[in-house]
């Protein structure tokens, strides 16, 4: 078998272990970000995709991937196991390049009053966390609002957003990941336009 | 093996029995058979668990028994080829020489000499164990010749 | 004050490991026990201790032997707590019993089954008198294993006597298999959850309440239907390769108990079966397994749920020795404020009833 699979992690154990204190970080003070390394991604991932994919996915977390990025497809199923779905129903995770995961978003679990664990977590890949749009960021993890900069949500992302945040203890969270950057906005979190 | 064995089933074959060596011993019988290539670790040696399922019965539904360590690794030689294993235990060294064993069987120039250096001598030797539990076992085979005369 | 305690507490626990780890060793006059006699000499300990332990690794196993100062129990708890640490790679395919490298293989219902009685290396005929022998240093057995293996095929006894219709077939599923080890008991509790808890139950729990059923609670007249020990391999099927592979041999112990059954409004008078499947050599457990396997099977076969052993939520939440050790053993962690109020109650109780 001839292959052009590439490694994950340099150092697969603190790298993951790096990186899941990272995403820790991330989610418990949304709106700051955060720079991680040590792996080298499969286009089209940047480094931070692939490492918070490396980190948090196994063969018992489900993989909605965005069909554009398809051509990571063998290397995320290698390295994590998981099992890639079409049904964003039955998937834990959801891996997006663009915006266009906001379309299907309703169809991915967002957990039940009794178990909102098992609510789907969203990665999706975003042109930059340095400049674009700001949006305002309000709730557990913040003394006072954040402003978080993206570009590449859609314009009406507040008001996507607005209905997450309504289901609460219900709903999705996202991992927003540009370059080596990761931020991330955990349900609890109220967004409103900067 | 020939070749009108689909590759898959070979590959099966060679793969069960890699995952059953020694590492030592698979050390050895590859420094006789040329040695290792240059090859990058695509992934692992990495220790990990597998799920062991048996089913209700013996043949009914699922269920989960228990689970067994599992050591992993995946190789790339320099020539692309791409070696797998996922061998019982926890021995790094023993499941990076299994895949690298593994990615050496599938280079038609290395297979003939890799599998009568390598995966015949280590089948023999388990075939030898087996035979010999298996020998034990029938010795203690009950024959109840005694009672079926006593009755005829 | 509390404070204080515990900084008592810590130099306390310290010297206390230190003397836990004196008294692990013993006299150090005599050589240390190696892990590697442990797996090979205590294999019964070991495969206890995986079973309950619920993962398959001799080396682990004896290694947790020898740290718990062969307790069993806290050695089981040991690899509980170290397979948390560990990624699950995979599920494996079904175990093939029928194709089992058979070490043992009897049956108390067909004597002359085909692949014949293989007694294995048991205990079953031993005299159980002390052989003070094993007090010196042991010359190496030399056996009277001489027999040439032969290729004899064992079917499994289900399979032969099922031919007839008179015994309850299996029926074959791939339903994915709730798990113990992802998601917490719930009730009602399937039968893949229930083996599964009892795979890695007591050892003596279960033994406990097999026996029970065939003292009379819960009516049954088990028959050993077939028991066989011996290596199994097990396959996965990674995603990578997109087909099987086999990853190496486990032992395991299967029973296969029979039970005569009245018949329902549905059913035909027939045998029912009870199953069970443990880690490593386990006779003794795979056997109590059976019988309550087919004891909490009693409401799905319509019959009364009237005995301990048929009562599924009583016995599966007091199977596990490990969730059992922690429950008993907290009772000695400090309770001195609830005692306090206790005292407080009893002593107000005690002034009202003199008063």
């Amino acid at each position: 078998m001839m292959s052009a699979l590439t490694p994950g992690f340099a150092e697969p154990v603190s790298g993951a272990q790096a990186c899941f204190r990272l995403v820790l970080d991330a989610m418990a003070r949304p709106g700051q970000v955060h720079a991680l390394g040590g792996v080298a991604a499969p286009a089209p991932l940047c480094d931070a995709a692939a490492a918070v994919v490396l980190t948090l996915l196994d063969h018992e977390t489900p993989l909605w991937l965005d069909p554009e990025a398809e051509a990571a497809k063998a290397w995320i199923a290698f390295h994590t196991g998981a099992p890639i779905t079409v049904d964003p129903a039955r998937s834990m995770f959801a891996l997006a390049l663009s915006q266009s995961v906001m379309e299907s978003w309703h169809g991915l679990p967002p957990g039940t009053d009794e178990a909102p664990e098992t609510s789907a977590t969203v990665i999706l890949q975003v042109v930059s966390l340095t400049t674009g749009t700001d949006f305002v960021l309000e709730g557990p993890g913040m003394r006072a609002p954040e402003t978080l900069t993206v570009d590449g949500l859609p314009p009406d992302f507040a008001a996507i957003w607005r209905r997450n945040h309504a289901q609460y203890p219900r709903g999705i969270d996202l991992i927003l990941c540009a370059g080596n950057q990761i931020a991330a906005l955990p349900r609890s979190v109220a967004v409103r336009k900067g | 093996m020939t070749d009108r064995v689909p590759v898959e089933t070979r590959r099966q074959r060679w793969m069960a029995i890699l995952a059953r060596a020694p590492a030592e011993g698979l050390m050895t019988l590859l420094n006789e058979a040329g040695g290792a290539p240059e090859y990058t670790v695509l992934r692992g040696p990495e220790g990990g668990l597998v799920m062991v399922r048996g089913r209700a019965g013996g043949g009914g539904a699922p269920f989960n028994l228990g689970e067994m360590t599992v050591t992993r690794c995946t190789v790339r030689l320099d020539s692309g080829l791409v070696g797998h294993a996922y061998v019982a235990g926890r021995e790094p060294r023993r499941a990076e020489l299994a895949a690298l064993v593994d990615a050496l069987m599938q280079d038609p120039e290395r297979a003939e000499t890799v599998e009568a250096r390598v995966i015949a001598p280590l089948e023999a030797c388990q075939a030898a164990r087996r035979t010999e539990r298996a020998g034990k076992a029938a010795s203690t085979r009950v024959q109840f010749f005694a009672m079926q005369t006593m009755r005829t | 004050m509390a404070y204080v305690a515990v900084k008592g507490g810590e130099q306390a626990i310290d010297a206390a490991h230190a003397w836990l780890a004196e008294e692990r060793r013993g006299d150090t006059s005599s050589p240390a026990l190696s892990v590697a006699q442990i797996q090979d000499q205590l294999g019964r300990s070991v495969d206890r201790v995986m079973a309950e332990g619920s993962l398959y690794d001799r080396q682990l196993a004896a290694l947790a032997i020898k740290q718990a100062q062969g307790d069993l129990i806290e050695a089981a708890f040991l690899l509980r707590a170290y397979r948390t640490t560990l990624p699950r790679f995979a599920h494996s395919k079904p175990v093939e019993t029928a194709a089992m490298t058979i070490e043992r293989r009897i049956s108390a219902i067909f004597k002359d089954l085909p692949g014949g009685q293989v007694l294995g290396p048991t205990y079953d005929y031993t005299h159980r008198l002390l052989d003070f022998g094993l007090l010196e240093d042991e010359a190496p057995p030399s056996g009277a294993l001489t027999a040439e293996a032969d290729a004899a095929a064992m079917p499994r006894v289900p399979d032969i006597l099922g031919q007839e219709g008179l015994l309850e077939p299996d029926l074959a599923s791939d339903r994915e298999p709730g798990d113990l080890t992802r998601e917490p008991l719930s009730f009602p509790a399937e039968r893949d959850v229930r083996l599964q808890a009892l795979a890695r139950g007591d050892e003596g729990f279960v033994l406990g309440m097999g026996y029970s059923t065939q003292r009379g609670y819960g009516s049954s007249h088990p028959f050993a239907g077939e028991i066989r020990m011996g290596e199994v391999s097990v396959e996965i099927e990674p995603a990578e390769l997109g087909f099987a592979i086999d990853i190496g041999d486990l032992v395991l112990t299967e029973c296969q108990m029979v039970t005569r059954f009245k018949g329902s409004k549905t059913v035909p008078p027939q045998f029912t079966r009870g199953y069970g499947l443990v880690f490593g050599f386990g006779e003794r457990k795979a056997m109590a397994m059976a019988l309550v396997d087919r004891a909490m099977r009693a409401e799905e076969l319509g019959e009364d749920v009237t005995a301990p052993a048929q009562d599924v939520e009583f016995v599966l939440y007091h199977s596990d020795n490990i969730e059992a050790t922690g429950f008993v053993e907290h009772l000695k962690l400090p309770h001195y404020v609830d005692f306090q109020s206790e005292l407080q109650n009893v002593r107000r109780m005690r002034a009202e009833a003199e008063a």
